[in-house]
């Protein structure tokens, strides 16, 4: 009896939280947080990326924008490890280099990211979807053998107020709107904790009320975290940008606010020739 | 807590379990107590039967996990199911010891037949019940560790992982119709005298090992609960439906693949184990691709994903399997291969789905009456 006791005690002991990083601290003392150099990805000789250079300041909210096919996924799919480049460099903060790191691994050491299309786990409730997300030992043992420490519970409570879903807390993701998917899905990347987050397209089929919600929230992450987000709808980059990249044909045609952005000769000459 | 978690919070398996422990304590009960004149009477015959099929439940179990669960569809479970059945036939060959045929004290008949004069280093140590136990759970484990992590890290999956484990499956049989494997060829392994001292075909050993097919059965069941509400188990079934954010979330998806697999593997295998003894034959035809199909039509039939589906599932095909191979024996693979069909299409939720659809349908009728009652008073 008092083995099985030990062993309750034992799954209920608090998860060990991992320190995230990879073996090296993450050094942003130059400023960004993100060096992305010289970067090139072809597609069958297609280059989606042709020499991108991308540097993003550590707290810092950069808006990517950029005509389909300009790279602008492609380029999010190289930083978190799903794409690896045919040449060029990648590093998080000076030293980490994320090219040799599979996509759990960088996941797990703080660059979240949130998909074009939102994939959120529409089987568990928005609860366990939270849960599931967060920093918490990710290996299967832990997974098998312990719950979530008091503090985690905490955080997903904090979460969930902060993407105004907490009436929704106990539904399977399934059933949320549109709009109320996407915030989910940027909670989910909040439970990790991340120091980067990248999010492609986040008010793409949203209302305007959600689409204001959502600038709300995303500035509000600013500071805290380094946001980089990737949008078509130029009110909403308007809305929240400070420092606007443009891509075109895989690599930067402009950088600045948006108001210089949008008077760069080049720039109007890409998006008026579409 | 814990009973909360893997009980009370599934009523179907609730259910289920019951009814497999109310089968447990009455079918030993109607066979021996009850006299054979009697209409409450339970043939042994039957008894090894209902055995056999609490053996299919398990093993319909463990691909149900993998299966319904993370959505890995396995079509070699077969071949985990007979190798813990050859573990458990060569401990019982080495029981029989100078018994055979051939009257030799050591080697088992078809060795004697095949003029080996010693036994090979791979049937050392089944003499002992503990190492073929032992083995009944490592031979399964490792052949899925080693399949498992091949398969997974080069991140093979769906109709093309189906393919590798039927050829894993049907490798095994051809290997093991070979005299020179040592595993008796063809014929296999059987004529078995005892275990663990009892009788093989002893109606007391009979019952005691459908009572222990019964206890694994529960157990087994407790435990792929316990994996299914744990967390992992819902990284498990995110896995199944969006694997590469599962990855973005930070979860090393091909060591959770691999683990479940070995798990799934190693109850299989103690399917395999509890089989052997009663039905008295091992033979290479277990690793036929055929069979692994088949288990995995029961599952379907029963209800994908859910556990107690598998179970029920796996009772009802094999129930149908004995009415219509006494009818008709050929007609049998048509009838499977309906049975998919009409699963697939018309109840993708098994048998256990339509129970659901059922009971909403009335629910939603009372409702109904309720509702129209009220508004005729309201009248
Ligand atoms: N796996 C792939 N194989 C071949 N071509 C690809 C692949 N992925 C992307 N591309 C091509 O690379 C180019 C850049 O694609 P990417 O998805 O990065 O564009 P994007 O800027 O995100 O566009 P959108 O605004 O439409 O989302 C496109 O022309 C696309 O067709
Ligand atoms: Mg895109």
């Amino acid at each position: 009896m008092n083995l099985i006791k030990q062993a309750h005690q034992f799954s209920q002991r608090a998860l060990p939280v991992r320190d995230p990083n990879f073996g090296k601290p993450l050094d942003t003392s130059h400023g960004p947080i993100l060096y992305v150099e010289g970067v090139t990805v072809s597609f069958d000789g297609f280059k989606a990326l042709n020499n991108l250079n991308l540097y993003v300041d550590d707290g810092e909210l950069r808006c990517i924008i950029g005509p389909n096919g300009a790279g602008k996924t492609t380029m999010m799919d190289v930083i978190t490890g799903k794409t690896r480049p045919d040449e060029g460099s990648v590093y998080f903060g000076q030293q980490i280099d994320l090219l040799g790191l599979s996509e759990h691994q960088i996941a797990r050491g703080g660059i979240g990211r949130k998909f074009q299309k939102p994939t959120i786990f529409e089987h568990l409730s928005v609860y366990e979807n939270l849960e599931l997300a967060t920093s918490a030992d990710k290996r299967v043992w832990f997974t098998l053998t312990r719950s979530l420490s008091g503090e985690q519970k905490d955080r997903i409570g904090s979460v969930v107020e902060q993407i105004g879903l907490k009436p929704e807390l106990y539904r399977p993701a399934g059933l949320l709107s549109h709009g109320q998917k996407q915030w989910l899905e940027i909670g989910m990347l909040l439970m990790q904790s991340p120091r980067v987050l990248l999010v492609d397209e986040p008010v793409a089929g949203m209302t305007g009320e959600e689409t204001e919600r959502t600038a709300e929230l995303l500035t509000s992450l600013a500071g805290k975290h380094s946001v980089i987000v990737v949008e078509h709808d130029m009110a909403f980059v308007r809305s929240i940008a400070r420092q606007v990249t443009v891509l075109h044909q895989g690599s930067v045609l402009a950088e600045g606010t948006m108001d210089q952005v949008q008077n760069n000769p080049k720039v109007i000459e890409v998006y008026l020739g579409e | 807590m814990l009973t909360q978690r893997l009980l009370l919070s599934d009523r179907g398996g609730m259910i289920v379990l019951g009814l497999i422990v109310l089968m447990a304590i009455v079918v030993p009960v109607c066979n021996l107590l009850v006299p054979s004149d009697s209409a409450f009477h339970v043939s042994t015959y039957t008894v090894t039967l209902l055995g056999k099929f609490l053996c299919f439940a398990l093993l319909a179990l463990s691909v149900d996990l993998i299966w319904g669960y993370a959505g890995i569809l396995s079509l070699g479970h077969g071949a985990f199911f007979a190798l813990g059945g050859y573990a458990m036939g060569m401990y019982l060959m080495r029981q029989i010891g100078d018994r055979g045929e051939y009257g030799h004290p050591v080697l088992p008949d078809f060795m004697v037949f095949l003029n080996w004069d010693s036994l090979p280093w791979y049937w050392q140590g089944f003499d002992m019940f503990w190492f073929a136990a032992l083995m009944v759970l490592l031979v399964p484990g490792l052949l899925a560790l080693v399949f498992g992590w091949l398969a997974f890290r080069s991140r093979v999956t769906g109709v093309y992982f189906a393919i590798i484990t039927q050829a894993l499956t049907y490798a095994l049989m051809l290997a093991f119709f070979r005299n020179e494997m040592g595993f008796g060829g063809n014929n296999g392994l059987t004529d078995f005298k005892d275990i663990l001292g009892f009788s093989i075909t002893a109606k007391g050993t009979r019952i005691s090992l459908f009572v222990a097919s019964a206890l694994m059965l529960i157990l087994g069941y407790l435990a792929c609960r316990y994996i299914v509400t744990s967390r992992m188990g819902r990284v498990i079934v995110s896995i199944r439906d969006a694997e590469s954010r599962t990855r973005f979330c930070g979860y090393k998806v091909e060591s959770y693949k691999l683990w479940l697999f070995v798990f799934s593997s190693m109850l299989a295998g103690i399917a395999g184990a509890l089989y052997v003894p009663q039905v008295g034959i091992i033979n290479p035809g277990e690793f036929s691709p055929l069979n692994s199909i088949e288990f995995v039509v029961w599952v379907a039939a029963g209800g994908r994903g859910t556990l107690f589906g598998a179970i029920v599932g796996a009772f009802s095909v094999n129930y149908a399997k004995t009415l219509f191979t006494t009818w008709s024996p050929e007609s049998w693979l048509f009838v499977l291969g309906a049975l998919f069909v009409i699963v697939t299409l018309i109840l993708p939720q098994g048998l256990v789905g339509l129970f659901d659809k059922l009971k909403r349908e009335k629910k939603t009728e009372s409702d109904n009456s309720e509702e129209s009652t009220e508004s005729k008073e309201a009248l």
